[in-house]
């Protein structure tokens, strides 16, 4: 599932941006290094490729609904960890832009949800094991199918963890995590599915296409590295960036127990009071925190109308005149 | 797959709209990345239960669109293409968050306030990005992507992907309406997918190969030499600072609230 900008908060949205920025430039280095740049149309074309095919659904059998691929365990079957991971990226950055799948504040939680656990963690830690050497069909199956799913997982977790922390919904942790990982191992089984249909088919037709890829122990290094940014990257913004620290705290408060409202209440107050005096912009933490939140947050109907009926105003003036003539 | 011809055609409607010359065309694509990521990122900074602070921020788009001539359907299509998902995500809020607000002599549930929040932000950042890339060319984009610091092969990968994916498109299309014609209205189920995908990803792989050749052919050594180099000038300086400054004060002040306290000056 893709991440929205509307569910974020400005300090999450720029962790994982940072992270998967770091990510890419790690991995557009070790592309840089294995792969001659004349290759890079190869993975333009694929790329492309990738956009059109999770274009084409196919029915699930008994549901009466239909699902794609999205092709990142392809991606890094065929080309490994590094070169699939920017060429989702960059499928990723095309429907962010054009079909606003997502957004860009939120490209940095879709490029590391849906591109970096399968390519980083799941193919390096499953697929790869489990398919080196010869695979028989059994073992290629089950490889393709458990790092399909456990990708899936990961990335679910991602979102629900990135929405929770910014707090713009009211979604518990426990419940949309309770939602959100079961309605993934159906997509990740539909998806590894789709792989292995795919990779079947290669296999019949093209084995050479599919021969493993070299084993190297950059990709787990890569990972390492990038979780260890991501507890940095994560602690800093949020300590100097979060206007909103009961995001966590009112997510933990719901995960605990429901009546942990009032010393969160109290808290948040403290944390409101402390940022006021420091912040930049004062006024950040007091719009949206304590008890008086929509209080001051919504004016009058009157200032909003009066507001709307000025942007459309300054519409219309600005409309540009075709020539009368 | 219906809807696979849609996305072709809209893809070419906002390439070509990205062609066309207008004042906001005309500026320097990374004064462009740069407002647009920047006014993301103050609608992504209100609260929760923000409704009047985000009204004032429709100007940019607004001023945005109607300078850069972008038609206001496309616009509102994709706006309205996304919120389903708004809305799947956003209704739980009214159930969910029980706590009420009072507003003089009304009391409103603070879930219903923070759902508006919620279909407004997606409204305003769906906006925003649809007029960015209306306006500005998708080698514009990987241009300005690329001095912001993002790697070269990555922004190269992006501008080849945009290259084939109309040609990629228009050879799915291809394939699943001849399929479709035989199959005489049965679902494409998954043994076929595999064949279908892989003999699409066959070709696919075979017009990489050519293409490769062909590129090489010609001198590729990972760089794409642009007619003529873009160079920031004071417009865009301008444009960058005036939109910075303008939106840095509409997070700051509260136009409605203000609004309303003229009125309600002027009424007293």
């Amino acid at each position: 599932m893709h991440m929205a900008d509307a569910l974020l908060s400005p300090a999450v949205g720029a962790t994982m941006w940072a992270l998967s920025a770091a990510t890419l430039g790690r991995s557009a280095t070790q592309v840089r290094r294995t792969m001659d740049e004349g290759r890079l149309p190869f993975m333009g074309v694929l790329g492309a490729f990738v956009f059109a095919i999770q274009m084409l659904n196919f029915a699930i059998p008994g549901t009466g609904s239909s699902g794609h691929l999205a092709g990142t365990l392809f991606l890094a079957l065929l080309l490994g960890p590094h070169a699939a991971f920017l060429t989702v990226s960059s499928v990723l950055v095309v429907q962010a832009l054009f079909f606003a799948d997502g957004g860009l504040l939120a490209l940095g939680c879709n490029i590391f949800n849906i591109g970096f656990f399968p390519a980083f963690v799941a193919y390096p830690f499953i697929v790869r094991p489990l398919l080196a050497g010869n695979p028989g069909q059994g073992r290629r199956a089950f490889g393709i199918l458990l790092g399909a799913v456990l990708g899936l997982q990961f990335g679910a977790f991602g979102v629900v963890l990135e929405t929770v922390i910014s707090g713009r919904t009211a979604l518990p942790f426990k419940a949309f995590l309770y939602a959100m990982q079961p309605i993934h191992l159906a997509i990740g089984l539909v998806e590894g599915l789709a792989t292995l249909a795919l990779v079947g088919f290669l296999a019949r037709t093209r084995p050479e296409l599919l021969e493993t890829q070299p084993r190297s122990r950059s990709a787990w290094k890569g990972a390492l590295v990038v979780a260890v940014m991501a507890l940095v990257a994560g602690g800093c913004l949020s300590w100097f960036a979060s206007q909103r620290p009961d995001g966590l705290e009112w997510a933990l408060a719901k995960v605990g127990q429901h009546e942990a409202e009032a010393p969160v209440e109290s808290l948040h107050g403290r944390f409101a009071q402390a940022q006021a005096q420091t912040a930049l912009m004062p006024d950040y933490a007091f719009k949206s925190g304590g008890e008086s939140r929509g209080a001051t947050s919504l004016a009058g109907v009157g200032g909003g109308v009066l507001t709307l009926l000025i942007v459309g105003g300054v519409g219309i003036a600005l409309r540009p005149r075709r020539k009368m003539a | 797959m219906a809807n696979f011809g849609d996305h072709l055609r809209e893809l070419g409607a906002l390439d070509r709209l990205a062609s066309m010359d207008s004042a906001i065309h005309r500026l320097d694509p990374r004064a462009k990345v740069l407002v647009t990521l920047f006014y993301i990122l103050l609608v992504a900074s209100f609260g929760r239960y923000e409704v009047s602070g985000l009204l004032p921020f429709a100007l940019f788009p607004v001023i945005q669109g109607t300078l850069g001539e972008v038609p206001w359907g496309l616009v509102g299509k994709r706006v309205l293409m996304v919120l389903p998902f708004a809305l799947v995500l956003g209704i739980l809020n009214p159930f969910l968050d029980h706590s009420t607000v009072l507003i003089g002599s009304w009391s409103l549930s603070a879930g219903w306030l923070s759902f508006v929040s919620i279909l407004l932000r997606f409204a305003l950042c769906v906006g925003a990005s649809v007029i960015l890339i209306a306006t500005t060319s998708m080698d514009g984009v990987c241009m300005a992507l690329e001095r912001l610091g993002l790697p070269r092969v990555f922004t190269i990968q992006i501008a080849l992907l945009y290259r084939y994916v109309f040609v990629l498109l228009e050879e799915t299309l291809r394939i699943t309406r001849a399929r479709e014609m035989r199959a005489n209205g049965r679902p494409l189920v998954l043994a076929e997918y595999g064949s279908l995908a892989g003999s699409l990803f066959l070709r696919t792989w075979e017009r990489a190969r050519r293409v490769h050749i062909a590129m090489l052919s010609r001198g590729f050594e990972g760089e794409f030499h642009g007619a003529r180099p873009p160079v920031f000038r004071l417009k865009d300086g301008v444009y960058l600072l005036g939109w910075g400054a303008v939106l840095i004060l509409l997070r700051l002040v509260n136009l409605p609230h203000l609004l309303e306290s003229l009125l309600k000056g002027v009424a007293s």
